[in-house]
């Protein structure tokens, strides 16, 4: 497939919302068990409101992979079949309850109050990051989205972002939780790496047991079939949606920089950070995995092989 | 439950693009607006098309065959891109069985397109709305052309008759016929998407 910007951004964005809301009802929960902590709710409320960013941010980008957003409203409509549409509901109930968690910290509501939103925001989280990674899993055809797994990488990819994030948040406002959050991040990040690499070498196995073939698709049963044309020679929305366009060597090397970037290189810093009590490095930890995870979501979709493609194989 | 459908008889077509040009022009020229083209005399053309003639070399040199294969959407019984659809653009017609998109309830997200194997689905940059094959839908009922002419652009066109149109629900119609005495195939059948379009193989000839 032809990875869309507007997608990779709106995933990783929102995801790194979704993950940072996750990390701060953690710190409530740590905060109400733990006597010793005394956090004060501004960093419950700042924290909402830079992960209702997130998730507004990622909304933003989602708006551009749309032909005709004004019609956007069209998409509540579909829910009892189509993951996206379940999405369209999901997201807005996410960034509504991130909201509500911050407000309510702002003005300072007891504990019961906040903890019930984030627990109610807790499960929307899960059902928004189910509907994104549904979106991809649902389409049976396209085999490497085709798994369990897409969600499992969806959630914890998510969630590591957001932890990381709240690393490096906590170190400038809430210094008794950064080892708390540096853990999980660790955490998250080596599962959330684990997983990748699953998806990776099941990716592998994928091409070579091909399900559907030249045979298959066009029904001619010789087994040497060869197209000698397209039925175009300029070009079409079949030979530029569905093709990322790219030499091999230039997604071995999106691989190798994901791999470095979004999983390798934040371990090490997370846990120079935490050790050497260094802001440059935790902050970097965040930016870092950021950047990755953008050529992550890159190769997600640039190694989904479309079942079209081999109705594509030659010009003519 | 009729399903209107298109049987293409390989033995036949002779790979003209009359059937290409032909759904071009009754398409480009309809009340849902033109089939963009971009760069139609330039270096890199492109537009959009809902029907499309590929050619295949089937067997080992010298013992080859050229085959012309029309391919465009299927109407599948089981359409994958029509649940996918968040706006209920993507439908499938109960009255006989089409697969149409709603051209001003599309959003133009895509989705439908990723969802259906065969890339029968070409996206219009202009009016930023999915597009596909309608069999005609804005031909086949009209009541002020002659009952003859009451078929899809492409079936009008093909001067080898290596298209047949009709409702393969209907055991009696020419369409269900031909498949059923000529082996006739569905694509991809593996993912059991039920294409009511379904393909006449060629006969082995010695």
């Amino acid at each position: 497939m032809h990875p869309a910007f507007s997608v990779i951004f709106f995933t990783t964005l929102a995801g790194t919302g979704q993950g940072l809301f996750l990390a701060l009802f953690l710190g409530q929960v740590y905060d109400y068990a733990n006597p010793d902590f005394e956090l004060g709710s501004a960093f419950f409320a700042n924290g909402g409101a830079i992960a209702l960013a997130f998730l507004t941010g990622g909304l933003i980008a989602s708006i551009f992979h749309l032909g005709h957003p004004m019609r956007g409203w069209r998409a509540f409509s579909q829910w009892r079949t189509s993951w996206l549409s379940r999405e369209v509901i999901a997201l807005p109930a996410m960034m509504i309850m991130t909201f509500l968690y911050a407000a309510a910290h702002f003005i300072g509501q007891p504990a019961e109050v906040t903890i019930t939103i984030g627990v109610i925001g807790l499960i929307v989280n899960l059902a928004l990051f189910i509907c994104t990674g549904m979106i991809y899993a649902c389409i049976s055809f396209i085999r490497e989205w085709a798994t369990p797994l897409t969600i499992v990488n969806f959630v914890l990819i998510g969630a590591a972002s957001g932890f990381s994030f709240a690393v490096a948040y906590a170190a400038v406002a809430a210094p008794e939780l950064v080892n708390m959050y540096g853990r999980y991040a660790i955490v998250l990040t080596g599962a959330a790496m684990i997983i990748r690499a699953w998806m990776l070498s099941r990716n592998k196995q994928l091409r070579e047991s091909q399900k559907s073939t030249t045979q298959t698709a066009t029904g001619f049963r010789n087994p040497n079939v060869r197209q000698t044309s397209m039925g175009l020679m300029g070009g079409s929305y079949n030979t530029r949606e569905f093709f990322h366009g790219q030499t091999e060597a230039f997604i071995k090397n999106i691989k190798a920089i994901f791999i470095i970037a979004s999983f390798v290189a934040p371990i090490g810093l997370l846990a120079g950070g935490l050790v050497t009590e260094s802001l440059i490095l935790l902050g970097a930890a965040h930016l870092i995995q950021y950047a990755g995870l953008l050529a992550e979501r890159w190769h997600f979709f640039a190694s989904a092989n479309h079942p079209q493609n081999i109705y594509y194989q030659s010009v003519g | 439950m009729t399903q209107l459908a298109l049987i293409i008889d390989l033995n036949v077509c002779v790979g003209c693009h009359a059937c290409v040009t032909s759904c071009k022009q009754w398409n480009t020229s309809g009340d849902a607006g033109p089939l963009p083209d971009d760069n139609p005399y330039g270096k890199d053309p492109s537009g959009v098309f809902f029907n499309r003639v590929q050619t295949f070399e089937v067997g080992t040199f010298p013992n080859t065959e050229t085959v012309h294969f029309p391919k465009s959407c299927l109407h599948c019984e089981d359409p994958p891109c029509v649940p996918v659809c968040p706006t209920g653009a993507s439908h499938k017609r109960e009255e006989d069985g089409i697969v149409l998109v709603d051209y001003d309830k599309c959003i133009g997200c895509k989705y439908c397109s990723w969802a259906c194997p065969y890339g029968a689905r070409e996206f219009d940059e202009h009016s930023k709305v999915m597009k596909k094959c309608t069999l005609c839908v804005d031909r086949i009922y009209d009541e002020a052309l002659p009952e003859a002419e009451r078929k899809p652009a492409c079936v009008m066109a093909c001067p080898a008759n290596a298209r047949i149109f009709g409702d393969v629900h209907d055991p009696d119609s020419e369409a269900s016929q031909m498949v059923r005495e000529n082996h006739g195939y569905s694509l991809l059948p593996e993912l059991g998407t039920q294409p009511a379009n379904q393909y006449l193989p060629r006969a082995n000839r010695k």
